[in-house]
């Protein structure tokens, strides 16, 4: 009888690990909590840096997806338990599932931009998070403010609830500065009359075609980059939001009112990763995602053995390499339970 | 704007507060800015509220002024501190209440200190020992004053005698709040609400019937501070930042102005004079400027208080517009006279702001 | 009106909102380029005058955009339009003509 792999977490990694298990002839039992597979991809609309569809790449993920594969949707862990190399996995119907490796791909959550108080978000009326704007951009209806106006200027600040210590994330979310450049140049194909500003720190242009994103926003869309990071965001009478921010370049503060305020929000490990963290006893590291075995050759395997990780429940990814990842793990769990001789390595 | 988002951080910071026994400390500078603010707060609680709250005849400033001044050292304000702690400890009492948001400020710091560096905290107390042979505990609860009113807003409404209600249109009046620097954005902790949307003054003011209004420039310090306007030359800095705020709240048309620091009410008020003969503009209604008034005073006003007895008429900005509003009678020919009844004199006539 | 011997102290902000930027629509018409300045400051690292004035022409260029022009006429002044800045650009932006043509709207709007 072929082995059987455990797939916690229905999103980008779980589903193309969940492919490529079950392609390579594994029984694969793929959990996933929410009703639909797809997780954040679910509510992007486009994707940086080329701006094509997420649900493409979403229906590329199902193609691979094919019916051997045991789906639970709506469905949370609630007991692991281990036993001569076995895992046995209940569920909250009180199901037992018996697997000979786990793959963990909870993912994140994103920040909740709550807790930088200073910006208002959940007070002003027109301080939303860069999720927000893409539900806007998924709605096909026209992008106005919560009074019901076109927005003439809109602000994007970068980093917020990363790189930040006071919310207690010292790490860079890898994707929020080429998703705020994508999104300002998308207003600006929405919106030609509306000014867009991105306040950022440091503009993290690392990936294939991300600076050539970049510079169509200056160039093409004629997007403003001030690099300080905002001090505070308040309401005007009118409901726009006059931002504080220190204009590094310049050296000196600048205040200016936009009708719209974008946080960009960044990653955090997920609410299920933190359980099945718990639940399995998992290392984590200090940023609280699953801690791997060797942060360069080991980037797949846990302390435990038989359980491997794949994509943002490590740390921040994009969705390339959330699925190169997805495809290494598989690879990776392949290794460990035909017990090919390359897996000595790994002691 | 939405409340509930507000709510939700009020929540986060809710802090302990003592219901009785207090050890209030008065503020060196607010008997003379406005000296009716401190007796009210002790008229409401043993009077109204009936309460025990003791004032010490030894105790001195806290050095808040010097020490944010740069010429007191943490030390030395430190010792002084303790100096305080032992008269309430000799006196029987646990619960701190400062007047002044600086000494409270203050206060937080150096317990703060001493919790984190406990060698701190003995070599104080060994100070103090050898300075004046006293003793202390570290009290069980600080609580600034505006923090004990806010505490018992509900009884004071439920005696009130006036509402913060415009009786000519039954709206709610207009109010605008001013947090002191020194109340919450060192240690958000300590404040009820936190540092960006204290709640301790809101709280009173929705409770007594009035509506706060949120405006851009609502975080920007008064400007007092300290070195700022204790030397002459940086005082445009100061009266900048008032002006900022002033230009900033005017839109909202705001009937008044709430304040829980020594230094705030005081700035706002005298700075709106200054500010009219600088440059000949009013931010009020009809050039009669925005009323000012500390918590103690609107606590004093919705209790039905005579407005004279609690201090109104020191004000700079003339404060009968808000008497009106809210329907208080009072008797203009009192206005000037002294707790013993003799004639205090008029104050001359600015040349812009009106009465 | 009174002489307090202080007056009210001017905004230092830069307001954005009332600020003119005529002149960086301008520049942005006649040298697209100038849009791509990250103000990495190599321009102003090469630069001979700023090696002995105050003149800073990665500054310049973001006082421009923000419509802070105060400087700007005598600071354009100090170049001696030698082009090392043009040469050293990592994006390529033909600082030279930026400073060409700062001039001629600066001469041209007096
Ligand atoms: S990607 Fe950019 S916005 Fe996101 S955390 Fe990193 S630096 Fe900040
Ligand atoms: S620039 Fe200011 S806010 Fe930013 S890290 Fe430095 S001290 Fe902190
Ligand atoms: S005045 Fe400015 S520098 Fe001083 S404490 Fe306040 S915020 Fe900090």
């Amino acid at each position: 009888m072929s082995k059987s792999v455990i797939v916690i977490g229905g999103g980008i990694a779980g589903m193309e690990a969940s492919a490529y298990l079950s392609a390579m002839g594994f029984n694969v039992t793929l959990f996933e909590k929410d009703e639909k597979l797809g997780g954040h991809l679910l509510n992007w609309e486009r994707l940086f840096p080329t701006k094509r569809l997420g649900s493409e790449v979403l229906t590329f993920l199902k193609k691979g997806m094919d019916d051997k594969i045991k789906v639970h949707t709506n469905s949370n862990i609630t007991k692991i338990n281990s036993e001569n190399g076995k895992y046995f996995v209940t569920n909250d119907n009180n199901e037992i599932f018996e697997a000979d490796a786990l793959l963990i791909t909870t993912g994140y959550d994103l920040f909740d931009a709550r807790r930088k108080e200073e910006y208002g978000y959940g007070i002003y009326d027109n301080v939303i998070t860069s999720a927000e704007l893409e539900t806007m951009f998924l709605s096909g209806k026209p992008i106005v403010n919560k009074q019901g106006k076109v927005p003439k200027r809109i602000g994007f600040v970068h980093c917020v609830g990363s790189r930040d210590r006071k919310v207690g994330n010292v790490y860079c979310s890898k994707v929020c500065c080429v998703t705020a450049v994508k999104q300002a140049t998308e207003i600006r194909e929405h919106l030609p009359e509306c000014e867009t500003y991105c306040f950022y720190m440091d503009l993290r242009m690392y990936g294939a075609k991300f600076e050539e994103l970049y510079n169509e926003a200056q160039e093409k869309y004629g997007v403003t980059f001030i690099r300080g990071r905002l001090s505070e965001a308040n309401e005007t009478i009118d409901g726009s939001l006059l931002v504080k921010v220190e204009d590094t370049l310049v050296g000196r503060p600048l205040k200016m009112t936009v009708d719209l305020l974008v946080l960009m929000v960044g990653f955090e490990p997920s609410k299920g990763t933190k359980d099945i963290a718990k639940i399995l006893n998992l290392s984590t590291n200090s940023n609280g995602f699953i801690e791997v075995a060797d942060e360069h050759t080991l980037t797949n395997v846990t302390n435990l053995k038989g359980v491997f990780v794949a994509g943002t429940t490590t740390s921040p990814r994009t969705i390339t390499n959330t699925i190169n990842d997805a495809r290494a793990a598989a690879a990776e769990i392949a290794c460990y339970l035909n017990l090919y001789t390359i897996q000595s390595r790994n002691n | 704007m939405e409340l509930t988002g507000k709510q939700n951080i009020w929540k986060d910071y809710q802090k302990e507060i003592a219901d009785d026994k207090y050890f209030y400390v008065r503020s060196c500078v607010r008997q003379n800015f406005f000296p009716g603010a401190e007796t009210t707060f002790l008229r409401i609680l043993k009077d109204e509220l009936h309460k025990d709250i003791y004032e010490h005849p030894c105790h001195t400033t806290c050095t808040g002024i010097g020490y944010h001044g740069d010429v007191v050292p943490f030390d030395t304000a430190m010792t002084v501190i303790a100096r305080q702690f032992a008269l309430m400890t000799e006196a029987g009492y646990e619960n701190l209440v400062p007047s002044c948001v600086t000494s409270f400020g203050l206060y937080s710091e150096v317990l703060e200190t001493w919790h984190h560096f406990p060698e701190v905290l003995a070599r104080v107390r060994e100070h103090l020992r050898k300075a004046t042979g006293r003793e202390f505990n570290i009290p069980k609860n600080v609580a600034h004053a505006s923090d004990v009113i806010f505490k018992f807003r509900n009884e004071i409404a439920q005696k009130a005698k006036y509402k913060l209600i415009n009786t000519a249109t039954g709206k709610p009046l207009k109010v605008v709040e001013h947090i002191g620097c020194h109340y919450s954005k060192m240690f958000p902790a300590k404040g009820v609400g936190g540092a960006e949307f204290p709640y301790v003054l809101i709280g009173m003011v929705e409770e007594w019937g009035g509506e706060v209004i949120d405006y851009p420039e609502r975080r920007h310090c008064c400007g007092f501070g300290f070195r700022q306007y204790l030397v002459q030359a940086n005082r445009g800095y100061s009266i900048g930042c008032s002006h900022k705020k002033f230009e900033s709240m005017e839109p909202y048309e705001p009937d008044m102005i709430i304040t829980n620091c020594p230094g705030c009410p005081m700035f706002l008020d005298k700075w709106q004079y200054a500010i009219s003969e600088m440059n000949g503009k009013t931010y009020g209604k009809n050039g009669q400027g925005i009323p000012v008034f500390t918590f103690e005073e609107v606590a004093g006003l919705v209790l039905g208080y005579d407005p004279w007895d609690i201090g109104l008429q020191v004000h700079q900005v003339s404060c009968e517009p808000i008497l009106d509003k809210m329907g208080i009678k009072y008797d203009p020919a009192t206005k000037y006279l002294g707790k013993n009844g003799k004639y205090l004199g008029v104050p001359e006539k600015p040349s812009v702001l009106k009465d | 009106m009174a002489d307090f011997g202080y007056k009210i102290q001017e905004d230092r902000q830069i307001n954005y909102d009332s600020n003119d930027r005529t002149l960086f629509y301008f520049l942005k018409r006649v040298e697209p380029s100038i849009s791509l300045c990250i103000g990495c400051g190599t321009c102003s690292a090469t630069c001979t005058a700023g090696q002995f004035t105050q003149f800073d022409l990665h500054k310049i260029m973001l006082y421009v955009r923000r419509g802070e022009k105060v400087h700007i006429a005598n600071e354009i002044k100090k170049c001696m339009l030698c082009g090392k800045c043009s040469l050293v650009c990592p994006k390529g932006i033909n600082t030279r003509n930026i400073i060409f043509q700062t001039r001629k709207f600066i001469h041209s709007n007096k």
